[in-house]
């Protein structure tokens, strides 16, 4: 029995939502544990692996692989997977991971889990994963030769394995066939920062979400922010709608955070926000509704609109 | 001149409290009401974007229980031509099951002689989840697919399609006829007029079966995780509750200055 996991790579490193996923299925004790570098596996990824106790990195150097196809990405997981044995394939639950899984899923006519939160059994595979955006979670039984699932974001704490692995690194020998590069990113309008450390790192966020109204909305937010010497945060609904670039997107698809004061203003706190801010060490909620769920799980809240209540604030602290 | 198909799912609002039926296998709808996703809603407004500028039609598709005619009808009343009904019971239905009822019901149009250059499905069901009806259904139909997408632009037999990405805004660009998935964001969703509304009214609706055997969703049961208990301190209402915020603020010392 074989596991392999699909890591993705960020800015060098093996993503945060890759690391949780290798220490997700290496607790499985699911047999070997073999990960896959889509592009060749560099120095600092390959020893993420190892310290997450991979025993075989498989990567594939394949120049048509250097703008991102799904196809084409699928296409290695598979190899991966053949080269491996692999009974079970885990990707990160991020908008690749769960497209790459799909496209296995359909060329090997596979069932597949989309963001599993837990295991119940191995044999049969008996899953949690959340459905209607996380606001209930579904039993599910995942039959087939080999299982795909994907691991919904923050669900596990990335850890290191008891003893490393050898992560020895395996080149995949396959050409990838021009029908798997049909879709195919041809260029990238690059973001002007896709950082995430200020975010990651701050000690306060002050965060905002639908709340804030409209990219006009955050002049606030801003000001708070760096008054209280802090980063911003937003919810997916802000990034998705174009207000905020995605780097500041806390939660499940977004960064997560763990400052000593989360500011929420006008978040509803969904479960996937929430996967993201949790470990926060105190959270303010400011929000018109005392029912939002931000509101009940926070440690303090103001009811009322964040457009009076932050200017009183900034007011207030001269 | 590209004819685009748009698969929408009739789904509890997911906007509302998450109410089970008492077998806990379903999210019971009838109290928050039925409706169409914000993803559909974006692939249906970027449909009528295609339709407009090349002169094409828009056929807005459900796989479902008869009552999924309402969000066909929402999706022409703002701007769709006509649309199908796929009736079948989505309780039996897996992600496989439905992108085989779409391609079969594409595969009857065709015979018809009407082939659509472009399918549009959302990104992710806003009830289960699955994330993989449009690429499965690529793959029946032996098309490329995009997923994610938030606009985009045909000209002649070419999708210009865009999406983000981990760096960026991603751009790919497909021969058509493709398959895309929708995430909301792009564009703006369309309201009905009250044209929009008479001509839903009237507006063809066909409806077929799907004949193949359901490989199922592997479900075994629903719940509503618990809240873990917490007492929050509300510090106070509106603007009044300022000074009590701050207040906090120096308490947890991180108010410098
Ligand atoms: C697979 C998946 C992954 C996801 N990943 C993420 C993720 O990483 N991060 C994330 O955030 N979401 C994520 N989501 C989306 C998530 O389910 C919610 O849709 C989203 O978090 C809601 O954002 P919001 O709180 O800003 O908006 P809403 O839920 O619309 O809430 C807005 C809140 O603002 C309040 N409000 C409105 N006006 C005001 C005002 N003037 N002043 C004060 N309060 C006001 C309202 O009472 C409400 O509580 C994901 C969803 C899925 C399905």
């Amino acid at each position: 029995m074989s596991v392999v996991v699909l890591v993705e790579v960020e800015e060098g490193r093996a993503s945060l939502v890759s690391r949780e996923a290798l220490t997700f299925a290496r607790s499985l004790g699911a047999g070997d544990l073999h990960a896959v570098v889509v592009g060749p596996a560099p120095e600092a990824v390959v020893a993420d692996c190892r310290d997450a106790g991979v025993a075989v990195v498989h990567e594939a150097g394949d120049p048509a692989l250097e703008r991102y196809a799904a196809a084409a990405w699928a296409a290695v997981v598979e190899a991966a997977g053949r080269a491996a044995r692999a009974d079970l394939v885990v990707a990160p639950g991020t908008g690749r991971g769960n497209e790459v899984l799909a496209h296995v899923a359909a060329r090997r006519n596979l069932r597949m889990a989309a963001n599993v939160v837990a295991v119940e059994s191995l044999a049969p595979l008996v899953v949690q994963r959340q459905v209607v955006g996380g606001a209930a979670l579904e039993r599910a039984t995942v039959d087939g030769r080999v299982r795909l699932l994907t691991m919904a974001g923050h669900a596990v704490e990335p850890s290191a394995a008891d003893a490393p692995g050898a992560a020895r690194v395996a080149p995949l020998a396959l050409t990838i066939d021009p029908q798997d590069l049909r879709a195919q990113v041809v260029r990238v309008e690059k973001r002007e920062s896709g950082d995430t450390s200020g975010l990651t790192a701050a000690k306060v966020v002050v965060g905002a979400g639908r709340g804030a109204g409209g990219p006009d909305g955050f002049a606030a937010v801003d000001r708070l922010a760096e008054r209280l010497g802090g980063a911003v945060g937003v919810s997916r609904v802000v990034t998705s709608l174009g207000w905020r670039p995605h780097h500041e997107q806390v939660g499940q698809t977004g960064s997560r955070i763990a400052p000593d004061l989360y500011l929420a203003c006008g978040i509803s706190g969904s479960i996937q926000h929430w996967a993201g801010c949790a470990s926060s060490r105190t959270i303010i909620a400011v929000n018109t509704d005392p029912d939002a769920p931000m509101v009940t799980k926070a440690d303090y809240a103001v009811i009322g609109d964040m457009h009076e209540v932050l200017p009183a604030v900034l007011e207030e602290l001269g | 001149m590209t004819d685009v198909l748009v698969c929408v799912k009739r789904v509890p609002d997911p906007t509302g409290e998450v109410v089970l039926t008492p077998d806990g296998m379903r999210v019971d709808g009838r109290y928050a009401g039925y409706t169409t996703s914000a993803h559909e809603e974006a692939a249906i407004a970027l449909a009528v974007q295609v339709a407009e500028s090349t002169g094409g039609s828009v056929t807005v598709l459900s796989v479902g229980a008869a009552e999924s005619v309402e969000q066909i009808r929402a999706g022409i009343a703002v701007g769709a031509t006509d649309g199908i009904l796929v009736e079948a019971d989505p309780d039996l239905l897996g992600p496989a099951d439905v992108a085989a009822a779409v391609a079969e019901a594409l595969r009857v149009r065709e015979e018809a002689g009407r082939t659509y250059g472009l399918v549009l499905l959302g990104n992710d069901a806003a009830d289960t989840g699955d994330f993989q009806v449009g690429v499965r259904l690529a793959y029946l139909l032996g098309r490329p697919v995009v997923a994610g997408v938030q606009t985009l632009e045909v000209d002649g037999d070419v999708a210009t399609l865009r999406g983000e990405g981990p760096e960026g805004t991603e751009v790919y660009e497909v021969a058509l006829p493709a398959v895309a998935t929708v995430l909301e964001g792009g564009v703006s969703p369309k309201y009905p007029s009250v044209v929009g509304r008479m001509k839903a009214k009237k507006a063809e609706v066909e409806t077929l079966g799907w004949t193949g055997s359901p490989v199922g969703a592997g479900r075994e049961a629903l719940t509503v995780p618990e809240p873990p208990p917490n007492e929050v301190t509300v510090i106070g209402e509106g603007t009044a509750a300022a000074p009590g915020l701050v207040a906090v603020l120096r308490e947890l010392k991180v108010v410098h200055g």
